[in-house]
């Protein structure tokens, strides 16, 4: 037990200090503190706020590692070094040289985005005197999922700078934001350095060095494909399905992000009325694009033709969609805050989405835009739920009186 | 016509140490001390000085701000200490007891043919007052007011709660007199719960009208069951009574003479036979906590139960309003990787990793740790699902954090007193104090708005 009494001298020793907030950050990550409660109820529930932020990262950590595989499988296959896989568990998937070259790839995007996301979240927690929130601990692994995986690391430290102060920081830190850090973050480089993060060069691993070379290798998305009415490329379904396509690290993988989002669901971490929601609210705009395409008002000279007349249920498996309904819409903060309202805001990301996607073909990643636009609708949306409360208390006054 | 109260969202917190239903007498304390922290907002005006001797049931101090409102010593003796805080202000009263208990005696009134009036003033000066609290603000009601109702709950769903069939048992008489008074204040009616497959001596009684309620814990508190019965608008107020207050003011009316006794439960895990005790009003806590026995030297003694009593010390004493005392331990120790291995040990309303929902039957061991730091408000629809009132918890929280009084206003804190957010405070994820933040928003609606 010495190490608990050292610690515990050394947190008495510097309380108060200014530079209290950054060790007890690190000695509430070894040992649970100590507070009894002072006020009110005598007993506490069991989870504090790291249990929750852990128990969304051990979600997302089967995308991390399959993202890892993905990436040198992707690079690999485009090389024509190996045959394609065949089924999730195929023989030339899961290797170790695929697994090789995604670690030297993801794991430095890793570093980076937790290194300067969370030097930042202490910086100002020293400042401001106040505990280093854990609402970090999320977007960080969120952010290497998010990105195409050729993105230079200086990017993304920018992107990460820009994402944590000005999304989160200026708001007064975790619990205050408006918009999602991590779709702060992907956004900024989004519209900042388009090239590296859209097109059809770069999201296979080698790809953009390559390009104009001789040994020049496609890194087309299918949502890229089905954008420029070049059908979905020659995955099929289940392809999709298990995630064995280009697209940003962590997120192709539909299987693993449902397991991922069954896990939140069961645990009441994740919110199953924005998931749920948000996918019938896919699902109901994919359906009425089919319709439009079936009562021929669209016709295969359409730009548009490609993405509408792909069978509805398929947009919930390929680009971000899936991931974004799963770990980012369901972000407590951002989303709406009652339960009605989340009803409404999944459903509206859901909706605006697929909407998005087929609209803009130039950028046919439309969840992103969906999210953060009902970030900032999600004050409104719970507004009107709340005041539909406060009508009804008012009404009953009069009720009374009259 | 009787309305049954059933409610689905609550949590039942089931603890170690449960009271066995034995009743013994505890030793005569020498030393008495009335808390006043207890009567929320009471200036007080001390009637007697320091040195000077009481009668039991003789008034000790008032309110300035309701000067008919008197607060008279459970026992007869002498005022050894008055302790003063901040300001001067008082904040504790001893009374060393004299061997010879002498009582006031009020003469005798007949409570069915008595006005209204008569009986306010009988309870004012025989100190029962207090006993009547009144919502909004969660305060000594306002003599003068008439409330639209009066609320009794006669289930205690608090873990580890005293069982108020068992206390109440064999007060029918005292307890009618008493609700036979109440019912002449309001222009409404007495709405008294009982529980649903209890046996509660409040069923039987006249002039009241029962509810029989079921469901999980805040089913008892009484906030519930207003919310639920005839929720308060703005402009109205309900009083509200605890059962065992009933028993004192019955007694008053049918002797005249204020009986401080009290059956109290003596619960928790830190107390090796937890059971139930008769004492007094202001009697110190080591006078029957220590003839149970305690498990380890590090624990907590709180008046009330665990999620609303006060803090307390053994030689504290058993508050004016008491019927339970829970002793836990204190949790002031470092858990290694408390925050990411799994828990068996301690309730949780998620399944990240805490495996109490495996064993809804279990009874747990819980300290006063608070399992976590504070933090802003992150998690959001965790509250309403322990929170059975139509109300939005955390915006209201917000409102009163914020201090915008229409907002408070509009989302109900009218018809809340702290003791409801007490279960959001316990699944709380970011160990926001709610009672307190509650608490303070009364306050500020009384100051500015009254």
């Amino acid at each position: 037990m010495g190490l608990k009494n050292k610690l515990h001298d050394l947190k008495v020793k510097y309380q108060g200090k200014k530079m209290a907030p950054a060790f007890n950050a690190i000695h509430t990550f070894l040992y649970a503190p100590n507070e009894t409660t002072h006020s009110g109820s005598h007993i506490r529930g069991a989870d504090d706020l790291k249990r929750t932020m852990n128990t969304v990262i051990m979600a997302m950590v089967p995308c991390l590692i399959f993202g890892m595989f993905n990436a040198g499988y992707q690079h690999n296959l485009a090389l024509g070094e190996i045959a394609k896989s065949v089924g999730f568990l195929g023989e030339t998937f899961w290797t170790m040289d695929n697994l090789v070259v995604g670690l030297w790839k993801v794991l430095p995007l890793v570093v980076v985005s937790y290194g300067v996301g969370l030097l930042i979240e202490f910086i100002f927690a020293v400042i401001k005197g106040h505990e280093v929130e854990e609402g970090y601990l999320v977007t960080g692994m969120l952010v290497p999922l998010i990105v195409p995986v050729d993105i230079p690391l200086w990017m993304l430290a920018v992107a990460v700078s820009f994402g944590v102060v000005i999304g989160k920081e200026v708001f007064g830190g975790t619990g205050m934001n408006i918009l999602n850090p991590a779709l702060t973050i992907r956004a900024f480089l989004f519209f900042a350095y388009p090239t590296w993060m859209s097109g059809d060069k770069v999201w296979v691993h080698g790809a953009v060095e390559r390009a104009g070379t001789p040994d020049a290798i496609s890194g087309e998305t299918i949502l890229g494909g089905l954008a420029q009415n070049k059908g979905v490329l020659g995955y099929d379904v289940m392809d999709m399905f298990y995630g064995i396509i280009p697209g940003s690290v962590g997120e192709t993988s539909a299987l693993l992000i449902l397991l991922g989002g069954l896990f939140l669901v069961f645990t009441k971490i994740g919110s199953w009325r924005i998931m749920l929601s948000s996918v019938l609210g896919a699902l109901v705009m994919g359906l009425i694009f089919n319709w439009v395409v079936d009562a021929d008002v669209i016709t295969e000279s359409s730009k548009f033709y490609g993405l509408m007349s792909l069978p509805f249920w398929h947009h919930l498996l390929i680009g971000g969609f899936a991931f974004g309904t799963v770990f980012m819409a369901t972000d407590p903060v951002t989303a709406s805050q009652t339960n009605k309202g989340k009803w409404i805001y999944g459903f509206l990301i859901g909706f605006i989405s697929i909407m998005i996607r087929v609209f803009n073909p130039a950028y046919p990643e439309g969840v992103m835009l969906a999210i953060l636009l009902m970030n900032v609708f999600a004050p409104t949306i719970d507004h009107y739920v709340v005041q539909a409360n406060v009508k009804k208390r008012l009404k009953r006054a009069k009720v009374k009186t009259a | 016509m009787s309305k049954d109260i059933r409610i689905k969202k609550g949590l039942n917190i089931n603890l170690v140490g449960a009271a066995e239903q034995t009743t013994s007498k505890a030793v005569l304390s020498n030393v008495y001390a009335i808390n006043l922290s207890e009567f929320h907002g009471v200036t007080p005006k001390l009637l007697v000085k320091q040195g000077g001797v009481v009668k039991a049931g003789e008034p000790l101090f008032f309110d300035k701000n309701q000067e008919d409102i008197m607060f008279v010593s459970p026992v007869s003796g002498e005022l050894i200490e008055v302790e003063r805080g901040a300001r001067r202000r008082v904040l504790k009263l001893r009374i060393q007891a004299s061997k010879e208990q002498e009582s006031v005696a009020h003469e005798k009134v007949d409570v069915a043919s008595a006005s209204a009036e008569d009986l306010k003033a009988y309870l004012l000066k025989g100190g029962c007052w207090p006993f009547i609290k009144q919502r909004p603000y969660d305060v000594i009601a306002k003599p003068s007011g008439t409330p639209k109702a009066i609320f009794i709950s006669g289930y205690n769903s608090a873990p580890l709660a005293a069982d108020l069939d068992y206390v109440l048992k064999g007060k029918e008489t005292q307890l009618q007199a008493a609700i036979t008074a109440l019912s002449k204040f309001t222009s409404g009616k007495v709405h008294v719960s009982v529980g649903k497959s209890g046996n509660s001596p409040l069923a039987s009684l006249n002039g009241v009208e029962i509810h029989k309620v079921s469901g999980p814990h805040p089913v008892g508190l009484v906030g519930t069951q207003i919310n639920k019965i005839d929720p308060i608008n703005k402009g109205e107020v309900v009083w509200t009574v605890a059962p065992q207050d009933l028993i004192t003011i019955g007694d008053l009316l049918l002797t005249g003479v204020f009986n401080p006794e009290r059956t109290v439960a003596l619960v928790g895990s830190s107390v090796k036979s937890p059971k139930y005790y008769t004492t007094k009003i202001g009697a110190e806590i080591s006078t029957f906590l220590y003839a149970s026995g305690v498990n380890s030297e590090n624990f907590r003694v709180i008046n009330g139960d665990v999620l609303t009593g006060n803090k307390s010390t053994p030689d504290g004493n058993l508050g004016y309003y008491n019927v339970t005392v829970t002793a836990i331990p204190e949790g002031d120790d470092y858990e290694l990787f408390g925050w990411n291995k799994p828990i068996f040990n301690k309730i949780s309303t998620t399944k990240a990793l805490t495996f109490s929902w495996l064993t809804p039957k279990k009874k747990f061991d819980l300290t006063t740790n608070t399992n976590g730091e504070h933090r802003a408000f992150v998690v959001t629809g965790q509250y309403e699902e322990v929170f059975p009132l139509d109300i939005y918890p955390m915006q209201l929280l917000k409102a009163c954090m914020y201090k915008d009084l229409d907002e408070m206003e509009q989302l109900g804190l009218y018809e809340v007193a702290p003791e409801d957010f007490s279960l959001t405070e316990f699944v709380c994820i970011s160990k926001q104090p709610h009672q307190e933040i509650i608490r303070e928003g009364l306050d500020l609606l009384y100051k500015e708005i009254g």
